[in-house]
C-alpha cells in the first residue's frame, strides 16, 4: 500500500442537514439556541397503540425541492431522500457543482468520495406483513412457504426492495454529485456517522481522496424499528409529554426519543480547500474508534470502550484532556448510557471533568440513530463558530449521581475552540472525533 | 511518515463447499459445485429454487462457554461469521480469549475488527404469530400490532438483526477492543472491510485485524428481491450444478447463497516477531463508484469498476502485466458480467489477453456480503498452492466477453492476484494480493 509523503490536513468546507429541528443548518441552530424540541406525535405510521406514540420527525421536506433532477431519485427511501437534501446543501456551501452535467468546480470526481453511516430503508410494511400473514398456517403453527412466496412475488416492488439496502443512500449521493472516489457505507448502529466522518478523515489524511462527503442518514421511524426499540425498552414512553421526553442526565430519564434525518459534511484536504479558495468552517483533527468487547446487551460498567475511544481521539489529535473546551455527548437519555458516559468522561478528564461543559443535543433533536453523530458534529462546528455551547434541555431533576456540567436548559456563551463529539453504538462500537476552530494561525 | 506492510496470517471460510477454508479450497480446486435445491425452507414458487447452502453445523461447537448464552441472539449471518472468525484466529496462531483465556498472546486494544454485513432478513416464522394476531378481515392491522402483536416479539429481537452484531459477537468472543467497524455495501462489503482494516493496521491503529464479511441470502423475501431486480437465474431446471455460469454465453442470471469469510491481517513486524507463517501480503486497495442509468446494474462500460482496479494496481505499485490471477465478481448476470469484463479489459490493457480470470460463483454462488471475502481466501490459497483451478460452467464466452477465463487447472506461480466486487447501488472495490516469500523479493 502506498504511503503519502506527508499527511494531508482535513478541513470542513460544507455542511447540510435535514432533521427534526428543520431542514437547514441555520434552522437547526436556531432551534438549538432556543432550546426547542423536535418531538411530536408519530405521523409516519399509526403508532397510537404502541408503547411509544411519539417521535422526532423531519417535517415539510421534499426531495424534489432539494435537488436538480429528482427523477434520478424516484422512489428513494425516506432516509436516502434526507441524505440527498443534506448532501445538496453541503455541496452548495462548499461550492461543489451539482447543478450541471460537467461541473466546473475544479474538483476531480475520481478524487471525490462518499462515506455514510446509513441505515436501512424502511420496509414495505403492508406487503411484508401481508406475505407473512398469507403464508402462516395458524392451526398447525407452521409457514406454508409456497403461499408466502406467491404472495411476495405479487406484492413486493423492485424499487422499494432495492431501497431497503443500506448502501443506497450513498448510491443516490454518487448519482447527485458524480463522485467516483472511495465510497463506503457503514452501519455501526448509533455510532455509524461519527465512524463515517472519522474514517473519511483518514482517507483524506492519507491522500486517498481530496474531498469526501461524509455523514449519515437514517429513519428507524417505521413499525419494525419502533417495535424493536420498544421491546428493548430503550424508548421513552412519556406519551403525555413528547417534548420533555428526551431528558439526558435527569434522574427521571426513561429512554431515548427516536428521531430521523440526515447530516452531511464536506471534508476536504486543506490543500484542495485553499486551492479552490473555499471558506473553511473548521478543522477535523482527531478520530478514535474502539469496541467494548463486553456484552451484546449492556455497556461495560465503567465505559471501558468509550474511554479508549476518547483517548485514541485525543492521541490522534495530539492533544490532552486539558485541551477540550466542550464535549458533545452521546447523551441518549437512557439510564445506562448517561451514567456510563458520565463515568467514562470522568475517567478520561479526571478532575477537569466537571469544568468542561458536556451537553446532549439529543434532548432537542432526538436520536437520529445512524445519522446522529454527523448531525451532532454540525452543532459542534456551529458552537465553535459562534462561541456558544448548546444546552441540554429538559434537565429538570438532575440525577444526583451524575454531576458533570451538562449545560442545563440554556445555551451558554463562552469561548469554544476545540470540541469532542462522542457516539456509542449498541453492541459496543464507540467512535469519537475532535473538531477545532479554523484560524489562519492554525497553519 | 510511518506506514507498515500488512500481511495475511489467518483464513476462515464457511461456504457452500464446506465449513472451513480447506474444504472450500478442495472443492474449488476440484471444480465442485456447492449449489443445490434449497433445504432451509420449501422454495416452491421461487423462479429459481436453488441456492448455495452451507452444510449443517452446531454453533455451540464454535462458541466458547463464556459466550454460549448469547447464541440465542445470533441470527444465521452472525453464526456464519463467528465460525469463520474462529477458524481464522486459530489458524493464525494468535491466542485470543476464545482460544485460551489463560495464555492470551495479543493485546486486546491492539486488535481491530471490520466485518461487512448485509441487510439481514429476519426470521419470518418468529414474526408470524405476532403478525397473525394483528389482522382485521385478514389484512395487517397496525393498531392491533401495537397493542397485541408487539408483545409477542421476544424482547431482544432487534439485537439479532442489527448488521453490526457480526463484529460485536466476534469482538466479545475474541476480546477485540480496538477499532471496530461494519461495512454495509452489499456485495462489495468484504473487500471494503478488508481494505479498510488493512488501512487501520497500516496507519498503526492496530497490530492485528479480523476482517471479512458474512451473510445469508437464503431467505424467501431476500430471494424474491433478487428476482425482482432481475439478478436471479430462471434457467435452473434439472442441473443445479450448471445453473450459475459467469461470463458464459448461456448465462441467465445468478444463484444466491450464504457464507462467511474472515482473514487475519497483521502488521508484518508483529507477524515476524511471533514467527507465524505469512500467507500473503495485502498490497493494494482501490474503490470507486459506478454511476449508471439504473442503480441495480453496473454501468455498461464498467467505468466505476475500472477506476477501482486501476487504483488498486497503483496502490500496489504494479502494472497489469504483473498480475497472474484475476478473481472477478462474475455473478452470471449477463449485463453485469459484460460490464465487468469491459472494466477489467480497460484497466488491464493488453495484459488482459494473458491474465487468467477465474470466477468462483459457479461453485460458491453469490453469497451477498461474504462473496468478496471468500474470493480473497481463494486467491490466497491459489497463491500458496501455486494452482489456478479451472472455471466451472464456462463453455463458450458470452458475446463481448474478452477475458481469458481459466479453462483448465494449471500450476502457476502467482505473483499478484486481483479480486473485484461491486454492489447493486454502485460501490466498486478491488484488492491486490501479493505473494509472500520470506527472504525473497518482498521489498
Amino acid at each position: 500500500m502506498r504511503t503519502p509523503k506527508a499527511y494531508e490536513r482535513v478541513v470542513i468546507t460544507g455542511m447540510g442537514i435535514v432533521c427534526p429541528l428543520g431542514n437547514s443548518v441555520e434552522a437547526l441552530w436556531e432551534g438549538i439556541l432556543a432550546g426547542h424540541s423536535g418531538a411530536g406525535r408519530t405521523t409516519t405510521f399509526d403508532a397510537s397503540t404502541f408503547p411509544t406514540t411519539f417521535d422526532a420527525e423531519v417535517k415539510d421536506y421534499s426531495v424534489a425541492e432539494s435537488v436538480r433532477d429528482s427523477r434520478r431519485h424516484k422512489g428513494c427511501s425516506r432516509g436516502s431522500g434526507f441524505a440527498l437534501g443534506a448532501a445538496a446543501q453541503a455541496c452548495r456551501q462548499a461550492r461543489i457543482d451539482i447543478e450541471t452535467a460537467k461541473p466546473g468546480d475544479g474538483i476531480d470526481r475520481a478524487r471525490m468520495g462518499i462515506y455514510l453511516g446509513a441505515g436501512e430503508g424502511s420496509l414495505d410494511d403492508d406487503a411484508f406483513f401481508g406475505c407473512i400473514i398469507a403464508g402462516w398456517n395458524a392451526q398447525e403453527q407452521r409457514m406454508a412457504w409456497d403461499r408466502l412466496i406467491e404472495s411476495a412475488r405479487r406484492q413486493l416492488n423492485a424499487t422499494r426492495e432495492l431501497e431497503q439496502e443500506p448502501n443506497m443512500a450513498a448510491a443516490h449521493i454518487a448519482a447527485l454529485t458524480g463522485a467516483r472516489g472511495p465510497t463506503r457505507s457503514c452501519l455501526t448502529a448509533c455510532a455509524a456517522s461519527t465512524q463515517a466522518v472519522g474514517e473519511a478523515m483518514m482517507l483524506i489524511r492519507w491522500g486517498r481522496a481530496n474531498v469526501i462527503l461524509a455523514g449519515g442518514a437514517h429513519s428507524m421511524i417505521h413499525p419494525l424499528g419502533v417495535t424493536g426499540f420498544n421491546r428493548l425498552t430503550a424508548l421513552s414512553t412519556r406519551n403525555d409529554s413528547p417534548t420533555t421526553a428526551s431528558r439526558p442526565f435527569c434522574a427521571s430519564r426513561d429512554g431515548f426519543l427516536i428521531g430521523e434525518g440526515a447530516a452531511v459534511v464536506v471534508l476536504e484536504s486543506l490543500d484542495s480547500a485553499k486551492r479552490r479558495g473555499v471558506r473553511i468552517l473548521a478543522e477535523l483533527i482527531g478520530y478514535g474508534s474502539s469496541s467494548d468487547a463486553f456484552r451484546i446487551t449492556d455497556m461495560h460498567e465503567e465505559g471501558r470502550g468509550p474511554v479508549q475511544a476518547m483517548r485514541a481521539a485525543l492521541a490522534d489529535a495530539g492533544l490532552t484532556y486539558k485541551d477540550i473546551d466542550y464535549i458533545n455527548t452521546h447523551g441518549t437519555s437512557t439510564q445506562e448510557n448517561d451514567s456510563v458516559e458520565t463515568l467514562a468522561i470522568k475517567n478520561v478528564f479526571g478532575e477537569r471533568a466537571r469544568q468542561i461543559p458536556a451537553s446532549s443535543v439529543k434532548s432537542m433533536l432526538g436520536h437520529l440513530i445512524g445519522a446522529a453523530g454527523a448531525a451532532e458534529l454540525i452543532t459542534c462546528v456551529l458552537a465553535i463558530r459562534d462561541n456558544i455551547v448548546p444546552p441540554t434541555i429538559n434537565l429538570v431533576d438532575p440525577d444526583p449521581k451524575l454531576d458533570l456540567d451538562y449545560v442545563p436548559n440554556i445555551a451558554r456563551r463562552m469561548p469554544v475552540n476545540v470540541v469532542m463529539n462522542e457516539s456509542f453504538g449498541f453492541g459496543g462500537q464507540n467512535n469519537v472525533v475532535i473538531v477545532k476552530r479554523w484560524e489562519a494561525e492554525n497553519l | 511518515m510511518e506506514s507498515t506492510r500488512v500481511v495475511v496470517t489467518g483464513l476462515g471460510a464457511v461456504s457452500p463447499l464446506g465449513l472451513n477454508a480447506e474444504q472450500m479450497w478442495a472443492g474449488l480446486r476440484g471444480g465442485r459445485c456447492g449449489i443445490g435445491r434449497i433445504g432451509a425452507f420449501d422454495p416452491t414458487g421461487l423462479p429459481c429454487e436453488l441456492a448455495g447452502e452451507v452444510p449443517e453445523y452446531r454453533i455451540q461447537d464454535y462458541v466458547p462457554k463464556s459466550h454460549r448464552k448469547a447464541i440465542k441472539l445470533m441470527c444465521r449471518d452472525i453464526e456464519l461469521a463467528v465460525i469463520a472468525a474462529q477458524e481464522a484466529v486459530v489458524g493464525s496462531g494468535l491466542v485470543t480469549k476464545a482460544v485460551d483465556p489463560e495464555h492470551v498472546t495479543v493485546e486486546p486494544t491492539r486488535m481491530a475488527i471490520n466485518v461487512g454485513a448485509g441487510m439481514i432478513g429476519c426470521d419470518l416464522v418468529e414474526l408470524a404469530p405476532a403478525a397473525a394476531a394483528s389482522t382485521t378481515d385478514g389484512r395487517f392491522d397496525i393498531r392491533k400490532w401495537g397493542k397485541q402483536g408487539l408483545e409477542l416479539i421476544t424482547p431482544l429481537w432487534l439485537l439479532k438483526y442489527l448488521p453490526n452484531m457480526l463484529a460485536c459477537h466476534i469482538g466479545i468472543i475474541h476480546d477485540i477492543q480496538g477499532p471496530s467497524n461494519t461495512i454495509t455495501c452489499a456485495e462489495a462489503s468484504a473487500h471494503l472491510a478488508i481494505g479498510e482494516a488493512a488501512q487501520v493496521v497500516a496507519r498503526g491503529g492496530a497490530d492485528v485485524a479480523l476482517a471479512g464479511a458474512g451473510e445469508t441470502k437464503i431467505h424467501p423475501l431476500l430471494l424474491v428481491r433478487q428476482h425482482l431486480l432481475h439478478r436471479m437465474t430462471t434457467a435452473c431446471g434439472d442441473t443445479p450444478e450448471a445453473a450459475c455460469r459467469p461470463f458464459d454465453a448461456d448465462a441467465q442470471g445468478s444463484v444466491f447463497g450464504e457464507g462467511a469469510g474472515i482473514v487475519v491481517l497483521e502488521n508484518i513486524e508483529h507477524a515476524r516477531k511471533r514467527g507465524t507463517r505469512i500467507l500473503a501480503e495485502l498490497a493494494g486497495i482501490g474503490q470507486s463508484h459506478s454511476i449508471g442509468p439504473a442503480y441495480e446494474r453496473l454501468e455498461p462500460d464498467g467505468k466505476g469498476l475500472q477506476i477501482a482496479i486501476e487504483r488498486a494496481l497503483e496502490d500496489a505499485g504494479i502494472g497489469p502485466d504483473e498480475l497472474d490471477l484475476v478473481i472477478p465478481h462474475g455473478t452470471g448476470v449477463p449485463h453485469d458480467d459484460l460490464a465487468e469484463a469491459r472494466a477489467i479489459a480497460a484497466a488491464l490493457g493488453p495484459a488482459v489477453r494473458k491474465v487468467p480470470v477465474w470466477p468462483t460463483k459457479s461453485m460458491l454462488s453469490t453469497t451477498g456480503a461474504a462473496c468478496g471475502a471468500l474470493d480473497v481466501i481463494a486467491a490466497v490459497r491459489a497463491m500458496v498452492e501455486g494452482i489456478i483451478p479451472a472455471a466451472r460452467n464456462f463453455t463458450r464466452p458470452a458475446e463481448g466477453c474478452c477475458l481469458s477465463i481459466a479453462a483448465e487447472l494449471r500450476q502457476a506461480r502467482i505473483r499478484h492476484a486481483l479480486c473485484c466486487s461491486y454492489t447493486h447501488g454502485g460501490q466498486t472495490a478491488a484488492l491486490v494480493i501479493k505473494r509472500f516469500e520470506e527472504g525473497g523479493d518482498n521489498k
